[in-house]
């Protein structure tokens, strides 16, 4: 089912450039002492979705807060759009997370608001003509097959349809940036494979750049080695066992960066803790 | 709670009276630049405001009556009960009208906010709101100041009013008095000085109220036990500030007025 709004996407804030999407300079950061990310290097290319892999407490969920601004490293830079989100007042940091969607660990979904006003809240910031607005909405939750349950309110609905309504209002402004914190923790393995074929879906229709945390390895190479058939509308594994080349890992362990680099160098890695970990 | 040096307790207090200025400062100066949330300013007036009116109203009431009795007892003494209108409504509306309706709007509104906003904080809420793009002190804690503010304003004005006619009742059903000579009394009491201090302090209880408020709101963590610490601690600190800001204020009208 191909997605107007998913290839809008693409082009209106596409530069002409090849500068990274994403670049983590000796980010380090730590809470009461304790050292959460050191000295963290890395980027991230237009068109390219980064898997985010660790065991939990390994400073995931703190890289993606750091990446979206919501807080500062004590040292290090990181740019995003080639801005320098880690020197950037507040006020600026607001224009730039407009390029950005994230879709939060536990939904974060505004309790006291519908689906639709939830979805819809961005654009209600940016004073989007409210039949514009509602068109947009009923657009996104049709990516996301929840148009059904826009009159419902987050404590109405279930944990994964919580999630996918959380997706929906990170791609209804059609963000170059989208930043998944964990989007399958803690639900079932069915409805995980339903959002991890709404993240490739988005990969594969869009070709948003993303950055997804997961610690369940099944969602990473479900990701890695499937691509969505358009024709279908279904996620397909990709044919003769092959992977996606937009796709490439990071791995985290204690804050710092093991791994690097594509799944073929991931799955033939070396390295004593990472194939403990993949094992 | 961990027994903590000194030096890093006086740290973390004046840590957190930085972040209370710096809050204050930002919900107080969003106002003259746009985005303004108005719809949300007049929503948090109608539930801080018209919402606080039946506690407001009941305390006034029923605090006029009970002023009116005790202080019949001590002015039979002296052959003074007719002087009773004065003593009402010289007490409610310098002293017990602003103070009790901003302890009552605190204990509703105070904790109110605390745990609305702490519940937003605690289920990340608040951090996808700056990643939608919005500011949440300008969303959440400025239209809470200024309708904070100006509600309790009136909230007081109301407090008095029935204040007044409670000590009324309760003169001419219980004490025998004249409606007229009570009433006449009551206003020849009053001067312009009595009506400005008392309607200046709400100003600042309001202001003591909703940040106070939305301050534990934001610092809230560690989850439903960190909200419910939060609006304890927002409804206890609200209370106190508003009894130390409401003597500080009494003192300066005094040296200002002279009564």
């Amino acid at each position: 089912m191909p997605s107007e709004i998913a290839i809008a996407a693409v082009a209106p804030n596409a530069a002409p450039t090849m500068e990274p999407i994403v670049v983590f300079e000796n980010v380090s950061i730590a809470f009461d002492k304790n050292s959460v990310l050191e000295d963290v290097s890395f980027s991230v290319h237009r068109g390219e979705t980064r898997i985010i892999l660790g065991p939990a407490g390994g400073g995931k969920s703190v890289l993606m807060k750091l990446t979206n601004g919501l807080i500062k490293p004590d040292s290090g830079t990181i740019r995003v759009f080639g801005e320098e989100v880690s020197a950037m007042r507040e006020a600026d940091l607001f224009k730039l997370r407009a390029r950005i969607g994230m879709v939060f660990q536990e939904s974060a979904l505004f309790d006291s608001l519908s689906v639709e006003d939830n979805v819809a809240y961005r654009l209600h910031e940016e004073h989007v003509p409210e039949a514009e607005a509602h068109a947009r909405v009923v657009e996104a939750l049709k990516f996301v097959e929840l148009e059904q349950a826009i009159d419902k309110f987050p404590a109405e609905i279930s944990g994964g349809m919580r999630r996918r309504v959380s997706i929906a209002r990170a791609i209804v402004s059609n963000p170059d940036l989208i930043l998944y914190d964990s989007p399958t923790g803690g639900l079932d393995p069915i409805t995980s494979t339903t959002i991890i074929a709404l993240v490739v879906k988005q990969r594969d229709v869009s070709h948003t750049t993303s950055l997804m945390i997961t610690h369940r390895l099944q969602d990473a190479f479900l990701l890695a080695r499937n691509h969505f058939n358009q024709q279908t509308g279904q996620m397909e594994p990709i044919a003769n066992g092959g992977v996606d080349d937009s796709t490439k890992f990071l791995v985290l362990n204690d804050g710092k960066i093991v791994f690097d680099g594509t799944t073929e160098e991931l799955v033939h890695s070396t390295d004593p803790w990472l194939k403990e970990y993949l094992a | 709670m961990p027994f903590v040096s000194p030096e890093v307790y006086a740290k973390e207090k004046i840590a957190a009276i930085q972040d209370y200025a710096i809050l204050s400062w930002h919900a107080v100066i969003n106002i003259f630049s746009g985005p303004r949330y108005w719809a949300d300013i007049f929503t948090q007036m109608d539930s801080i405001g018209v919402g606080s009116m039946p506690i407001v109203v009941l305390t006034g009431f029923f605090t006029g009556c009970v002023l009116a009795l005790q202080s019949a007892t001590s002015l039979q003494e002296f052959g003074s009960v007719s002087l009773t209108g004065n003593l009402v409504a010289l007490s409610m509306v310098k002293e017990l009208g602003p103070v009790l309706t901003g302890l009552m709007v605190s204990g509703r509104n105070s904790s109110g906010m605390a745990s609305e906003i702490g519940s937003m904080k605690v289920t990340e809420q608040l951090d996808a709101m700056r990643a939608l793009g919005t500011d949440p002190v300008r969303k959440l804690v400025t239209p809470r100041l200024y309708a904070t503010v100006f509600m309790l304003f009136f909230l007081t004005i109301v407090a008095d009013a029935v204040g007044i006619a409670g000590g009324a009742l309760v003169s001419v059903t219980l004490l025998g008095l004249n409606a007229s000579t009570y009433f006449h009394n009551s206003y020849r009491a009053l001067v312009d000085g009595d009506i400005v201090q008392g309607l200046t302090k709400p100003l600042f209880s309001g202001f003591i109220i909703a940040t106070v408020g939305c301050y534990f709101g934001m610092k809230t963590k560690g989850g439903t036990q960190g909200v419910g610490k939060a609006t304890t601690q927002a409804v206890v600190v609200a209370s106190v500030f508003i009894i130390i800001v409401d003597f500080i204020v009494s003192r300066a009208m005094i040296g200002i007025f002279g009564r």
